[in-house]
């Protein structure tokens, strides 16, 4: 309804403070008294601390404190935890190590804090920070997986013998087994998924302000989801109630997973405000963003698929080792377990499934949720074993593909997860229209005459968003329920103001949850606010992440909307002197259908207010809330092609085309879809050409800056031609699944089947530079 | 950063009584490479003398035979000089692929010689082209100028004024970019000067900084055609392997970049 109703690209309200510099970040604020945070960190991966002398830095300018990790273990502060509890195969308990906010003995990674010092400006902080002399005893590292499980590495945790934290399984393992047994052929593959640094562009910062006569404290923070901030840092890390701390994330400069988790910096922030008596902020720099910050991705893997005569899937295979860090972050034991495994069937018809992740601890930064997490590396494994297969069968990808598609739903996969709805026929379709794809052996032939190395790539994805139903995730392990809440305030003038748990950080949602009431109120979406983001406010939330926010988010304003409108209708027409079945609402207006009788919303919200004529036994006022449960999983999915060229000179590649064909439901905004989706195929891409965490041997952190490090900038991304295919998510009432995450889990697998295809070589490692590209075409890779 | 005296003199001479002055001072061009070190804490001068703000350090100028850029010129004012362009076209082709924006609108070509990084691109400009360094005390010839990483010919407080490049008769530049920094992963510069002779300069491959290429001089003197250098092999030995490039990848981009530059040569 409305020009800025659902299905309308409505410009984003929020840019205009964004473009115009005036997004208030939590550096931008400062108390009054305010002190400044510096943090003193290991330079070693793993090490004893044997003491910390810190009287030289006591006695520099400006310094209010020198707090170390023995002092925060003294004062009680509650070790991190992980919030998702995995069983072994054996029915072990997962074995997690414990992990203080400040290392009081042990240090396991390159920037782990051991020791903070506070004082009046942050240079000064930094220069004590300096001074501080830390005696450290060095410890053999294991930087990587394979040096980790190696017999007699250096062990991290007593609690985890041999550094395996679990050995997991999903699946029959016995069916799997008889179904590669009668198989005609067997694919496999073994792949590498790089690790990743999230590089948000603004870096993490907390300020944490304690008000002695209250004991209480508010914290401003970069977070993707304040209310489990405050829960966590109540409940389990015992800085303070919950009815005593008041969590604000303001506005946040991009996430992608790396905020969600609750980290040390803030812990030891509001500790130390409650310990120096002032205010304490902490605002990160880009050098410990790359140190410090949750990592992503970081597999090993060796999978295999079984087809029989016909080229049907019969089995897959797939034994997963994730690289977790050094210390279990807060949702890191789900991401390679329920994320990653259930998402194995791909798009497909698949019988027998089964999954091992063994997860290890290695001396590196801890590796947790990075957009998409584990569905991009899942989406990879299957889409790189068709393209395998295809090649090996000697069949067209597309006709695999379309062969094995799962076309009639719901389809209930081997791997728990149950598919709703979806056509992937239809996204395959669009996707090959867009590339033109029978024209393709013409241009790799006129290619190949100009001496270039043309090839062509797909990837299908599927992946689980609107995360998630809370029964559901509790049995398997979730020590939280992931619905959300929302609260729709009109006030008695007639504007809106809609509360809600989810988190807008990029996403867009002060435009789009908006549009939602526009749509059903008819009402300019400028008569309406998003209010978001402080736990003062909103009730409680669940946060954004796992492009939840339009699926469960929204659906919970939809739910308080109706109920709203519920109470309005009865109070038009008790005005109105009409039946409430004959109200209808348009235009912001409540109207008798068939007559000219109306009455404004402004009206309706004042009578609700001044309660001078409302119906018998009615409660004044127009404010209802509701929390809203996900009954499924919502199933995203498209088809993704990539052309490209690679020169054999260099190994570079260039692209020629890239296409993405989505089907993602009902669209709210398409403009920002389009946004939401283009940075997620940049952050595939990255992945797939450019992006890739390297620790040395002895864990120090080789890409730790963007001098090493390389983030895809605008020239290194094609246009993309972006295409919808669409099936209505029958889940939620709004039939929206979710977009935030496709491109990043799809286009890695195009990138690189594209690649393979041109150069003949289908080995070939994430990111593919240059030099490994090189390297592959001569045989050497 | 660390408490630091900064300098605004308005000449040459000023800028060198000023250094000889301060405990541990630093002259500053550009700031591309200074400021980071400073601001990452591994650099501290006393004083921080800008040339940036010299006139007589900053212009393109040509004479009959030499294109001379002064020191403090920006990357980006010598893209845009019609002189430069005119006289050695693929010097301005090489200040376009440098860097970034940002950095072409700071960098300074006295201050990227001065630095020296092995990656650099014009150090391969310069001895390529068998240019003359000017400094306030001396002229250096490119061959004696370069040291190896980081390091050249100049003393202490000594402070380079211009660089005087010979036009040739043909020179063409051809880099592949680092995929993170845009530095050169692996850039050549080829010459043909005036008098006959070929010069080729590598950057970004040696451990040892900028290098000149023997073998590709060699074959592109006898034959001045991409195809020449069909049958050459380079030698991986001594050379940068890092996460971006092995040695064996980046012998193949000396040979490889070598043969572009002949081709925009012409
Ligand atoms: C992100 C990034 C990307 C870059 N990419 C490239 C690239 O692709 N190619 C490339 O070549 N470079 C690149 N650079 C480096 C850039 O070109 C630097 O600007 C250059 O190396 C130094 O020049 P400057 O004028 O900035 O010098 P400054 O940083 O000001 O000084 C550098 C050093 O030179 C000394 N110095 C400066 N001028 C003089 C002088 N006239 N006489 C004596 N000593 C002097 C200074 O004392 C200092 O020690 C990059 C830098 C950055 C930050």
């Amino acid at each position: 309804m409305g020009v800025e109703g659902i299905g309308a690209s409505v410009v984003r309200k929020e840019d205009r403070r964004f473009v115009t510099g005036k997004g208030r970040y939590v550096d931008d604020i400062k108390l009054v008294g305010m002190t400044h945070a510096y943090f003193v960190r290991s330079p070693h991966a793993h090490a004893k601390v044997k003491s910390i002398d810190s009287s030289a830095a006591m006695k520099m300018p400006g310094v209010v404190g020198v707090l170390t990790g023995k002092e925060i273990v003294d004062d009680k502060i509650g070790n991190l935890i992980c919030g998702w509890a995995i069983t072994s195969r054996d029915g072990t308990p997962m074995k997690m190590g414990a992990w203080p906010a400040m290392a009081p003995e042990t240090v396991r990674f390159v920037g782990q804090a051991v020791a903070v010092v506070i004082a009046e400006t942050k240079n000064q902080a930094h220069d004590a920070a300096e001074a501080v002399v830390v005696n450290y005893e060095e410890l053999p590292a294991a930087a990587d997986i394979r040096a980790a499980i190696k017999p007699g590495a250096p062990q991290l945790h007593p609690e985890a013998p041999g550094n395996v934290i679990y050995d997991w399984t999903l699946g029959d393992e016995a069916a799997t087994d008889t179904a590669f047994k009668s198989a005609a052929n067997v694919v496999s593959l073994d792949i590498t998924n790089n690790r990743l640094v999230p590089n948000a562009m603004e870096p993490r910062a907390a300020i944490a302000d304690y008000n002695d006569a209250e004991e209480h404290f508010t914290l401003y923070t970069t977070s993707q989801n304040p209310h489990v901030a405050r829960l966590v840092l109540s409940a389990f890390y015992n800085v303070a109630q919950e009815h005593k701390l008041r969590v604000v994330a303001p506005d946040v400069g991009g996430g992608f997973g790396s905020k969600i988790f609750i980290y040390p910096e803030e812990m030891v922030a509001l500790w130390a405000s409650k310990k120096v008596r002032r205010p304490v902020k902490w605002t990160g720099d880009r050098s410990e963003a790359f140190l410090t910050d949750a990592h992503g991705r970081d597999h090993l893997t060796k999978a295999e698929m079984a087809f029989d005569a016909s080229n049907k899937i019969i089995g897959l295979r797939v034994k997963t080792y994730a690289n977790l860090g050094a210390y279990m972050s807060l949702f890191s034991s789900s991401v390679p377990t329920y994320l990653y495994a259930t998402l194995l069937s791909g798009q497909y018809n698949i019988p027998n499934i089964f999954a091992e992740v063994i997860s290890v601890y290695t001396n590196t930064v801890p590796v947790d949720a990075y957009r998409g997490a584990g569905r991009p590396e899942a989406s990879f494994v299957v889409e790189r074993l068709m393209e395998t297969a295809a090649r090996q069968l000697k069949v067209d990808p597309a006709e695999l593909r379309r062969k094995n598609f799962i076309t009639a739903f719901p389809h209930q996969t081997p791997v728990i997860m149950a598919y709703d709805i979806g056509d992937f026929g239809a996204s395959l379709d669009a996707a090959l229209k867009a590339i033109d794809y029978s024209g393709f052996p013409a241009r790799k032939d006129k290619a190949k005459k100009e001496g270039k190395l043309r090839g062509i790539g797909f990837s299908c994805y599927i992946e689980a968003c609107g995360i998630a139903p809370s029964k559901a995730v509790g049995s398997l392990g979730a020590g939280v329920g992931l619905w959300e809440s929302a609260e729709v305030r009109v006030n008695p003038v007639g504007t809106i103001e809609i509360l809600t748990g989810s988190h807008s950080h990029g996403q867009g949602h002060e435009t789009t949850f908006c549009q939602l009431v526009a749509e059903r109120l008819g009402v300019p979406i400028s008569q309406v606010q998003i209010v978001h983001g402080d736990t003062d406010k909103v009730q409680f939330g669940m946060g954004t992440y796992g492009s939840r926010s339009a699926a469960v988010g929204l659906t919970a304003i939809l739910k308080a909307m109706e109920k709203v409108e519920s109470k309005a209708r009865k109070i038009a027409a008790h005005q109105l002197e009409a039946s409430e079945d004959d109200i209808v609402i348009e235009n912001g207006a409540f109207k008798v259908t068939g007559t000219d009788k109306s009455i404004a919303l402004p009206m309706v919200a004042l009578a609700a207010y001044t309660a001078h004529n409302l119906p018998d036994g009615m409660e004044p006022g127009l404010k209802e809330g509701a929390f809203y449960d996900p009954t499924n999983f919502t199933f995203p999915a498209g088809a993704y092609i990539c052309e490209l060229e690679v020169d054999a000179g260099t190994g570079k590649t260039g692209f020629v085309n890239f296409v993405a064909a989505d089907d993602f439901g009902r669209l709210i905004n398409p403009m920002i879809v389009e946004g939401q989706v283009h940075g997620g195929l940049a952050q595939g891409i990255g992945q797939a050409l450019l992006e890739g965490a390297v620790y040395d041997a002895s864990g120090q952190l080789v890409t730790a800056s963007f001098m090493d490090y390389t983030m895809p900038r605008a020239d290194d991304l094609p246009s993309f031609k972006l295409n919808h295919t669409t099936t209505l998510c029958p889940g939620n009432p709004l039939g929206v699944k979710g977009c935030g995450e496709a491109g990043a889990i799809g286009a890695s697998a195009a990138v690189i089947n594209a690649i393979t295809d041109a150069i003949g070589n289908n080995k070939l490692e994430m990111p593919a530079t240059p030099d490994r590209v090189w390297h592959a075409i001569h045989g050497n890779a | 950063m660390y408490q630091t005296t900064y300098h605004c003199p308005s000449s040459v001479e000023e800028a060198a009584a000023l250094f000889g002055k301060g405990s541990d001072s630093k002259y500053l061009a550009g700031g591309h490479t200074l400021i980071p070190v400073m601001k990452q804490r591994l650099a501290a001068p006393s004083d921080v003398i800008d040339l940036g703000k010299i006139k007589e350090l900053v212009g393109i100028e040509v004479s009959a035979d030499a294109l001379i850029i002064k020191a403090a010129t920006t990357y980006f004012d010598i893209l845009r000089s019609a002189e430069a362009k005119k006289a050695i076209p693929a010097i301005v082709h090489l200040a376009s692929v440098l860097g970034d924006p940002q950095v072409r609108y700071r960098g300074t070509i006295g201050g990227s010689i001065a630095n020296n990084d092995p990656a650099a691109d014009f150090p391969a400009a310069v001895l390529a082209l068998g240019a003359t360094v000017k400094t306030n005390k001396r002229s250096i010839s490119a061959d004696d100028f370069f040291k190896g990483l980081f390091a050249t010919a100049l003393d202490d407080g000594e402070i380079i004024t211009a660089i005087s490049f010979p036009n040739p008769a043909k020179a063409g530049y051809s880099k592949m970019r680092h995929p993170a920094s845009r530095f050169a992963l692996t850039g050549v510069f080829v010459v043909k000067t005036k008098s006959g002779d070929v010069r080729v300069a590598a950057t970004g491959a040696s451990q040892d900084g900028v290098m000149r290429v023997p073998a590709v001089e060699a074959a592109l003197k006898a034959n001045w055609a991409p195809g020449a250098l069909e049958n050459v092999t380079i030698s991986a030995e001594g050379l940068l392997s890092d996460i971006h490039g092995s040695s064996s990848y980046r012998a193949n981009l000396v040979k490889v970049m070598a043969q572009r530059a002949v081709t925009a040569a012409g």
